[in-house]
């Protein structure tokens, strides 16, 4: 399935109405920690398929949906599950981490 | 049977990817274990003008960029975990993995450097990522025309008050003590620079605010004097700590958790090396870091080779 791409436009329907559980990265190219996670991120979306959504979003070309979120450190990583956010990631954790804190979302 | 190296790396910032390019080339079977994406602690600097050869200077992640190149030249053998223990099997070294798996090797070669520590007050923890950071090239951005406040005195406290500038309307830096530690060049740029403005004398002893930071509340050490600073974000970099506790109670530390080693990288064990920042010395920098890893992964070429 491999990771979306979400935009301002695009968050309401990919995100907020999934039917399953979402991962969103948000992100930018000046950020070097973004870096660092990125093919964590990948691997995420790749072993979860089908069970967890994974996407991306790039706050240079996307200034809504962050501001909307409060996001004032990049990478974050939000959980949303019904359309709510359930849970928050700031900066380059493991991987362990993240899997912690999926597990506990798809219980 | 599973595989035995002849050397594993921990840590893929500028020490472990340097002991990489000389285990590589003396044609040692190596693999390199890191959580994330090679790069380390460079990837969160905005900008590095101290490492020779790059007189222009150029950003902490092109750098790692060039370090990961190179290395990939040579075919890197990278494995994506998290080393959780060092045991020992006779001569050989067994390192335990986040994901319950392991690795057997000949030499280690410990290169897991740092984090950066924090300040262990009311409302820092609450409020991370809502405004407190300790990445000024992730966060700065979203400071524009803004109030920040950073804390710290040396090089990093300085350089990253300035790259904010860029950026806030206001910088106030916080520093305990009534002069910098950061390298003079450092200084005279901020001096300079009419955006920051220095507390001396002060530490933070609150960070307060709901949903995001509102204000500092700044302690002055001399006169007992309290205030509180309206800001929007808060910076922190009072120094590191050491990535060591996966070796506690199996290699010597010192007094601050950092690795202890000869002059040559060795650490108590034999076979076992520890290179760059996560070692006990006096000068960190990326330059240092790369010159570890070279001495480091010599002697495991040496150990390996008189065994």
């Amino acid at each position: 399935m491999g990771v979306c791409h979400v935009t301002d436009q695009t968050f309401e329907e990919e995100v907020l109405k999934s039917d399953i559980p979402v991962l969103v990265d948000f992100w930018a190219a000046w950020c070097g920690p973004c870096r660092a996670i990125a093919p964590v991120i990948e691997e995420l979306a790749e072993e979860y398929a089908g069970r967890l959504k994974v996407c991306k979003m790039n706050v240079d070309e996307n200034p809504i949906t962050p501001g909307r979120f409060g996001i004032r450190a990049i990478p974050t990583l939000i959980f949303f599950k019904d359309g709510q956010p359930v849970e928050q990631i700031t900066g380059a954790v493991a991987k362990s981490t993240i899997e912690g804190v999926i597990q506990r979302i798809l219980g | 049977m599973a595989e035995i190296y002849d050397l594993a790396i921990v840590g893929g910032g500028p020490a472990g990817l340097t002991a990489y390019l000389y285990a590589a080339r003396a044609r040692l079977n190596t693999v390199l274990i890191e959580k994330l994406s090679p790069g380390g602690q460079v990837l969160v600097t905005d900008f590095v003008e101290n490492y020779p050869g790059f007189p222009e200077g150029l950003p902490g992640w092109e750098l790692m960029d060039r370090f990961v190149a190179h290395v990939k030249k040579l075919g890197l053998n990278q494995v994506r975990d998290e080393v959780t223990g060092l045991e020992f099997e006779g001569e050989l070294k067994k390192l335990l993995l986040a994901s319950g798996k392991s690795l057997l090797s000949r030499t280690v070669i410990i290169a897991t450097g740092a984090k950066p520590n924090q300040l262990g007050v009311p409302g820092e923890k609450e409020l991370a990522g809502k405004g407190v950071s300790y990445c000024a090239t992730c966060d700065g951005p979203f400071f524009r025309d803004q109030v920040v406040a950073v804390v710290g005195g040396g090089n990093t406290a300085v350089q990253e008050a300035i790259f904010l500038t860029k950026f806030a309307r206001q910088v106030f830096l916080i520093h305990r003590r009534d002069k910098l530690r950061a390298q003079k060049i450092l200084q005279e740029r901020a001096f300079a620079n009419e955006k920051i403005t220095f507390i001396w004398d002060s530490v933070v002893t609150e960070i307060l605010g709901q949903e995001k930071v509102e204000a500092v509340k700044v302690k002055n050490r001399k006169t007992g004097e309290e205030k509180v600073l309206q800001v929007d974000g808060v910076f922190i970099f009072v120094g590191i700590r050491p990535q060591s506790d996966f070796v506690k109670g199996v290699l010597k530390l010192d007094e601050r958790g950092f690795i202890v080693t000869d002059a040559e990288m060795r650490t108590e064990v034999p076979g076992v090396f520890a290179a760059g920042d996560v070692r006990s010395k006096a000068c960190r920098q990326i330059v240092t870091a790369a010159g570890d890893g070279a001495t480091a992964a010599y002697m495991a070429e040496h150990f390996l080779a008189t065994q």
